[in-house]
């Protein structure tokens, strides 16, 4: 049985302290008053000095029109005087800064809860392909597992507190008064309306909890059967095979809920398919990760090279997955340069141009040629570096799903977005870690733990 | 290389032959070859056999391959007859470059593979009219060889073989070739 040691204890409560801290910080100094975003504006202009001044502002009233245009708030009428304009731009601004906490707390939220459901997914097909080399791994990924239920209310809390509770800060189709100057989303009101969100989400959440629970249940009940007894084993095999289906069609809805709806006005027909790539090789990198954390400890002396020759190559062959639904959306939309579809890259390449070209050398550029070699796979120094690397560049991706559509340009890595990454750090390491000491770490009564024990390269 | 003798030991199972692959080379014999109807895992291990470069050959081909699509594209879309398709001129190929990933990708994935099955073949020494160094035709089947050079110890490897599970044992002069 694995004790979760007291250090690593007090380093995931020391990260939801100070995760808070900054987390209450940055929802504090969001709200600004109206004379405070006006001399920011004013700041920022003449920071440009002179001659540039002019267009620099020029630029942001540009910019902001756009952005305005895609939040769906209508450009008004076109005689309108210049004062309304400045009005508007400045409580436009004033609504990003107060979006900033929110969004900072969704993407990090988002963030963990898509490992532990990516995990999720990669342990069913485990199961529903018989897979004969990770069965030493399986406690692992069921640890991870844990995080799914609590990770998926939180996520689904905030966005339904920031449609309640806040000024519809993340997602502005719950916004009623908007909705009713939107012809757009009034046709999506059907799909896209609070009750609905709810509702749905409640259903995901239940199905994936469920075959958490069960898939579990029957692991560890496996574990204390007889040798000749696989009826736990094969229960495993139906429900994995059941849940794979599920998944599938619920994270598609889920990502377009979640993300995709953050942009009402924008959609893209493989973005569940987009948002499965990013959380899939998080997940497989977690549990690369963890694997290597235990096996350091000398606790897994049933994981060899070759387990993590595996994860090494999966994430490695994930990493390009991603990158290829990346670039096919990608490619498609620039291609046809239909308004309404390639406004969703122009804002990114206007605003996020580091976050979204640094996100794809990160995600891509990078693990393909660390990963490449296959002695390297091998070196665990080298499988964290890629790992750390690719789930920083997995943030961003998400980071870049939600924040164009609700801070706009006003966004920068800073004191919310880094300590609501440490909160949810802290929080994932807590549950996963708890839910580590629970059981044993091999899964003994696997009928293919000897083929996986024994299992090389 | 000189006529010499060897004798060929064939099994009839995989494990078997690993096993008596590395009890044969435990024993300090030198094996010239093992013929099997399909890629037994590990055995190339087991025999000490140097680890395989085909891996940077395929990178190599690989490379080749970007290098003959971004040419090839820029020449045909850039150079030689720029269009304008949807709105966007090919006047460099930098800003047109997201329609020529496909082909870049492609052409990749084209020299990779068919140089490196190429390679593999005139590395295994495979090409077309050659005649099969296969030995015995049971080895395409469902049989296992083991080829060892003997230099004067027959008695020797004789009973060393038939205690790692050989079948069957023949003593063969081989032609120089």
């Amino acid at each position: 049985m694995y004790t979760f040691s007291n250090k690593l204890k007090t380093v995931s409560i020391a990260l939801m302290i100070i995760g808070a801290l900054g987390v209450v910080y940055g929802f504090m100094t969001s709200h600004k008053s109206f004379e405070e975003v006006e001399t920011i504006l004013a700041e920022e202009a003449s920071h440009h000095g002179g001659g540039h001044g002019e267009e620099a502002a020029h630029g942001t009233s540009h910019d902001t029109h756009a952005a305005e245009a895609a939040h769906g708030e209508g450009h008004g009428d076109s005689a309108e005087s210049h004062v309304d304009e400045h009005t508007k731009h400045v409580e436009h601004v004033r609504h990003q800064i107060a979006n900033r906490p929110w969004s900072a707390v969704y993407v990090a939220a988002f963030f963990f809860f898509m490992i532990a459901l990516g995990v999720l997914a990669f342990y069913a097909i485990q199961f529903a392909a018989q897979a004969g080399w990770s069965p030493v791994l399986f406690r692992i990924m069921e640890a991870i597992t844990a995080y799914v239920l609590p990770g998926a209310l939180i996520v689904l809390g905030i966005a339904v507190a920031s449609g309640t509770i806040g000024h519809y800060n993340i997602f502005v189709w719950m916004d009623p008064e908007v909705v009713e100057h939107d012809k757009l989303i009034q046709g999506k009101s059907g799909w896209l309306n609070l009750g609905g969100f709810i509702i749905r989400g409640l259903i995901f959440i239940a199905g994936w909890s469920l075959y958490r629970h069960f898939a579990r249940k029957f692991s560890l009940a496996q574990d204390n059967a007889d040798v000749n007894d696989n009826r736990n084993f094969k229960k495993s095999f139906r429900i994995a095979a059941g849940f794979l289906v599920f998944y599938i069609y619920t994270e598609s809805m889920m990502s377009w809920d979640w993300i995709m709806s953050v942009d009402p006005h924008w959609f893209s027909t493989l973005f569940g398919w987009y948002v499965f790539a990013s959380m899939f090789v998080s997940g497989i990198t977690v549990i690369a990760l963890i694997t290597m954390y235990l096996k350091s400890k000398d606790l897994l002396p049933f994981v060899n090279d070759s387990h993590l020759h595996d994860l090494a190559k999966f994430m490695f062959a994930i990493s390009i997955f991603w990158t290829y639904l990346w670039f096919s959306q990608f490619m498609l939309i620039w291609y046809s340069n239909i308004p309404e579809e390639v406004t969703y890259f122009v804002t990114r390449f206007a605003d996020y141009k580091l976050p979204f070209l640094g996100m794809v050398v990160m995600n891509f550029v990078f693990p393909l040629l660390v990963l490449m070699n296959s002695d390297y796979k091998r070196i665990p120094w080298f499988v964290v570096m890629a790992g750390i690397v690719i789930l920083c560049g997995h943030y961003i991706d998400v980071f870049n799903m939600i924040m164009p559509a609700t801070v706009g340009d006003r966004w920068f890595i800073g004191i919310p977005e880094l300590s609501a990454i440490m909160f949810f750090a802290g929080l994932f390491i807590f549950i996963v870690f708890t839910a580590l000491t629970k059981a044993p770490l091999l899964a003994k009564g696997n009928p293919f733990i000897k083929e996986s024990e024994h299992f090389h390269y | 290389m000189e006529a010499s003798k060897v004798i060929h030991a064939i099994y009839t199972d995989d494990d078997v032959l690993m096993s008596a692959v590395k009890r044969v080379k435990a024993e300090k014999h030198h094996i010239e070859e093992v013929y099997t109807p399909f890629p037994v895992h590990g055995l190339d291990k087991a025999m000490g056999l140097e680890p395989t470069r085909i891996a940077i050959a395929s990178f190599i081909y690989g490379c080749i391959g970007l290098t003959v699509a971004i040419t090839m594209m820029n020449f045909i879309m850039i150079e030689d007859w720029p269009q304008n398709i949807g709105g966007k001129p090919s006047f460099s190929y930098i800003e047109n470059m997201p329609a020529f990933v496909p082909i870049m990708f492609e052409l990749t994935v084209f020299f990779a593979a068919h140089l490196m099955v190429i390679t593999f073949y005139l590395r295994s020494r495979m090409w077309p009219f050659k005649k099969a160094e296969n030995p015995d035709p049971r080895t395409t089947d469902d049989h296992f060889l083991m080829e060892i050079a003997v230099h004067g110890n027959e008695k020797e490897l004789e009973s060393l073989l038939k205690e790692t599970g050989a079948v069957e044992l023949n003593f063969v002069d081989k032609e120089a070739h």
